[in-house]
């Protein structure tokens, strides 16, 4: 038997105390987003100045070229739909072909993109593709970090689906990368969330991790061990979420209007505001058994009445899939569902009473619920932050969720690397050609479990150039797969027979080109070298357009609520904001900003709870009443 | 990806030059003792891989206990921080880990890596190299039978039944080897291998069945 050789204990690879260096734990999601610090294993969300956790995973972007992110970002989804973008996450490493199948369901107005390209949204006068909004969540998050730490922050764990597809991982880098982030690792949320869990609680033994957010969904198994944490198996659905339920009763709801008031063609806008209205009575129904809704879009109104049991009736369809998805996982781990000592619930969407019923039910147990499900994937990718950079006894075995394999005759694929693999994982296959004489190869990648090549996810397409004229079947092709620690596939392929450098060319099928992504680095290189103090000159002179303008169509809309002291005090702060913004002075623009905003405080909460108002009717009342009571 | 060289130990004196620093440190040793950087891996076999003796009876505890200890020194997370190369090397030992363990801690593949590393490979993989016309039979039967099998309990029962068949074959694959009688191992092993394959589908059935 032969003896490893492992030299000085002292020198293990762990790093250097010097390169000690904060990093950050992101949970990028679909509806939220946080960032989280670690510091000696302990975990911790950085908050914003007052106090809130989650950032909507939502960005705004002016027609003056402002980008706003998160709360500030939600608060115009009403206001100003056509520019505000939300749930980007779904379209991360999705190609036209996607998006012709999600067609109608999304409230995105989208490019039209030829296929194998990124797809670009339509935002006002701006084209932009779901990695550069990413980028812009990804900004904010960095930001707020910094302001929390006072310190600059370069590198980050950025939490992904378990269930992420390789091109949709590469979108999260590209987007990192772009917000000036250098990621240490894509870590499944799944696992990140059972780190998190099992430090804190000192779990050993076998766990299921149930997580149904905003737009995805993950269930993994891990074996808990003396500070191993093992994943077994995984699955999911990288397009089921709380969002689909949103959609289940809008469309409910929209139905009910077109008999109530004829068929009518719906702007985009209406479309996300009828989204915003199902989503508020899907997370009203956690707590109420009933309640009355209104839509009010493209300036016709219409009543809706949904109780808990028609709701559950809408989405029951959607929670059995996640219920078979985590049979099927279980199959794959090859554990019966009474194996698994605790299932851990993550995701806003788990507070939904049904979906803890039914996840109860199939465990036969109660789930734990004794971590914030919202914060518990954020404080997870922390520690694995800390632990990338200062060293940690706890080792995470994660593995690949889906197969990847290459189509061969007949529109066959060839699995190659087969799902639930502990990454990094390597495997090489020889394959031939099947004409006399066939110079090139074309190699074609794809994802995912289905026999088919095209029913799978097509992830790459190579062409293998420069193979000696053989007969048939004589070349000896070995296509060579490895899949990293980030769960990123790299391929390539050589003739063996004869030694003859082969010539690979890759083009990604979805993903942002080399120069693409160059030109995009390059942009937001330029943006940060220019002159901080004339950028910062102009952003205000731009908030003040903004705030003015949003201002003027207030006043247009919903002026008769103020009497003619009160109108006074606030034309005079508009004239005044409007003199700072001609003259050179940021700190007096933002004064004046800040004035007009507190003159407009009232005028706000009482436009804010008459719409609240209109969206709410029936379900609140006597809340309505007393806040409508003291803004008089 | 190393290859899967059967040669076993290598040659003990052999020495190579640290890549990082230049100082001559013994092929083996996956750390320079000068420097302390990683070192390519080696092409061993799977048991050399996890430190684990070249046989047969090995208990799963301690598979994992080499497995997950040698994870903890090269796995790519201890080398998030540290320049490319190194990172690139950690990754090659931590593929190199997850294949020797992925075969050694299945009982079949271990058996039929065993007595390939002895240069008596187990022959060819598809069902119609089942010589032996008394497991043909049995492999028709079962096969047929489940076929058949239409409620999640019928599949249920044969899966219990070829499981326990698969245990009882496994005891007699590790007596073949504890009486080094390999011909034997390697005829139990193709039994084996239906039976894992057939449980594999009867399971496959079921998931669907419930799906
Ligand atoms: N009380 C509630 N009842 C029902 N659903 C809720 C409730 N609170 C939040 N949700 C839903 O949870 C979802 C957001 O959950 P979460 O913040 O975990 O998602 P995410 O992490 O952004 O998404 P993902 O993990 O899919 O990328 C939204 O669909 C939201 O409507
Ligand atoms: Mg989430
Ligand atoms: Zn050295």
């Amino acid at each position: 038997m032969q003896i490893l050789e492992i030299h000085e204990p002292g020198e293990t690879p762990l790093p250097h105390a010097e390169d000690r260096r904060p990093a950050v734990g992101i949970d990028l999601g679909t509806t939220n987003s946080l960032v989280a610090l670690s510091q000696d294993q302990k975990p911790e969300v950085l908050c914003d100045p007052d106090g809130s956790a989650m950032v909507p995973s939502v960005v705004a972007y002016s027609g003056t070229g402002e980008v706003l992110v998160g709360e500030a970002a939600r608060r115009h989804l009403l206001e100003e739909p056509d520019l505000v973008v939300s749930s980007i996450k779904r379209l991360m490493g999705r190609g036209p072909e996607d998006l012709k199948r999600l067609a109608g369901s999304l409230p995105f107005e989208l490019e039209p993109a030829e296929d194998g390209r990124m797809v670009r949204l339509r935002i006002g006068e701006r084209r932009l593709t779901p990695v550069e909004i990413s980028a812009d969540i990804l900004r904010a998050l960095k930001a707020r970090a910094e302001r929390a730490l006072g310190r600059e922050i370069g590198q980050a764990v950025i939490t992904v689906p378990a269930y992420f597809d390789d091109a949709a991982r590469t979108a999260t880098r590209d987007a990192a990368r772009l917000a000036g982030l250098e990621v240490l690792r894509l870590v499944n949320e799944p696992t990140a969330a059972a780190l998190a869990y099992g430090l804190d609680q000192g779990a050993e033994g076998l766990y299921a991790i149930y997580d149904l957010g905003g737009g995805t969904f993950d269930v993994s198994i891990l074996r808990l061990e003396k500070g191993v944490f093992q994943v077994l198996a995984t699955g999911g659905d990288a397009a089921l979420g709380g969002d689909d339920f949103d959609h289940a009763i809008a469309e409910r709801f929209l139905a009910e209007r077109a008999r109530q008031l004829g068929a009518e063609t719906l702007s985009v806008a209406a479309t996300k505001q009828a989204l915003v209205t199902a989503r508020l009575a899907k997370e009203c129904l956690t707590d109420r058994t009933q309640g009355e809704w209104v839509l009010d879009l493209d300036g016709r109104t219409s009543r809706h009445r949904l109780d808990a049991g028609s709701f559950e009736a809408l989405v029951a369809p959607l929670v059995e899939r996640t219920i078979a998805t985590a049979k099927r996982v279980l199959f794959d781990a090859r554990l019966k569902p009474q194996d698994v000592r605790g299932v851990v619930m993550v995701g806003g969407s788990t507070r939904v009473p049904l979906v803890r019923r039914k996840v109860a039910e199939l465990f036969g147990r109660e789930p734990l619920a004794n971590i914030d499900p919202d914060q518990v994937v954020a404080l997870g990718a922390a520690l694995q932050a800390e632990a990338l950079t200062h060293g940690s006894d706890t080792l995470l075995l994660d593995v690949t969720p889906l197969s990847l394999g290459i189509e061969t005759m007949g529109g066959l694929v060839e699995k190659v690397i087969h799902r639930n693999s502990t990454i990094p994982v390597a495997r090489a296959q020889e394959f031939t050609t099947y004409q006399d004489g066939q110079s090139a190869m074309l190699i074609h990648v794809v994802q995912g479990e289905r026999e088919m090549a095209r029913q799978n996810r097509s992830l790459a397409r190579f062409e293998l150039r420069g193979i000696p004229p053989m007969v048939a079947g004589a070349a000896r092709i070995r296509v060579s797969f490895a899949v990293d620690a980030d769960g990123l596939l790299t391929v390539s392929a050589e003739e063996k027979t004869t030694g003859v450098a082969a010539h690979v060319e890759v083009k990604p099928s979805y993903g942002l080109t080399e120069e693409e992504m160059a030109a995009m680095l390059r942009e937001s290189m330029e943006h940060a070298r220019e002159d901080m103090e004339a950028r910062l000159l102009a952003e205000a002179r731009v908030s003040a357009d903004r705030v003015l303008l949003a201002l003027r169509g207030a006043l247009r809309a919903d002026g008769g609520l103020l009497d003619a002291a009160e109108r006074q005090t606030i034309d005079a702060a508009v004239a005044k904001l409007e003199r700072s913004k001609e003259g050179e002075d940021r700190g007096a623009i933002q004064d004046a900003i800040e004035e007009l905003d507190h003159a407009t405080q009232d005028f706000a909460a009482r436009r804010m709870d008459r719409n609240i108002a209109a969206a709410l009717k029936g379900v609140s009342v006597d809340q309505l009443g007393r806040k409508t009571g003291s803004g008089e | 990806m190393s290859e899967e060289r059967a040669e076993k130990g290598g040659s003990a004196g052999s020495m190579r030059d640290c890549w990082s620093c230049g100082t001559t440190v013994a092929v083996r040793a996956p750390f320079c003792h000068a420097c302390g950087v990683i070192q390519a891996p080696q092409p061993v076999d799977h048991f050399t891989r996890l430190n684990l003796p070249a046989r047969f009876d090995l208990q799963r505890a301690d598979i994992e206990r080499q497995y997950f200890g040698l994870q903890r020194y090269f796995h790519p997370d201890r080398f998030a921080a540290k320049p490319a190369r190194e990172r690139a090397l950690s990754s090659q030992h931590a593929t190199d880990l997850n294949e020797a363990y992925e075969v050694v801690k299945d009982p079949l593949r271990r058996a039929e890596y065993l007595l390939a590393l002895m240069g008596r490979p187990v022959q060819g993989d598809a069902c119609s190299t089942i010589s032996d016309p008394r497991v043909l039979l049995e492999a028709m039967e079962m096969r047929e039978e489940l076929a058949e099998a239409q409620s999640a309990a019928e599949i249920e029962s044969i899966v219990a039944r070829v499981e326990a068949e698969c245990e009882a074959v496994l005891d007699e694959v590790a007596d073949a080897f504890a009486r080094e009688a390999f011909d034997l191992a390697g005829r139990h092993c193709i039994r084996l291998r239906y039976l894992t394959r057939l449980a594999a589908e009867a399971h496959e059935r079921r998931a669907r069945l419930e799906a």
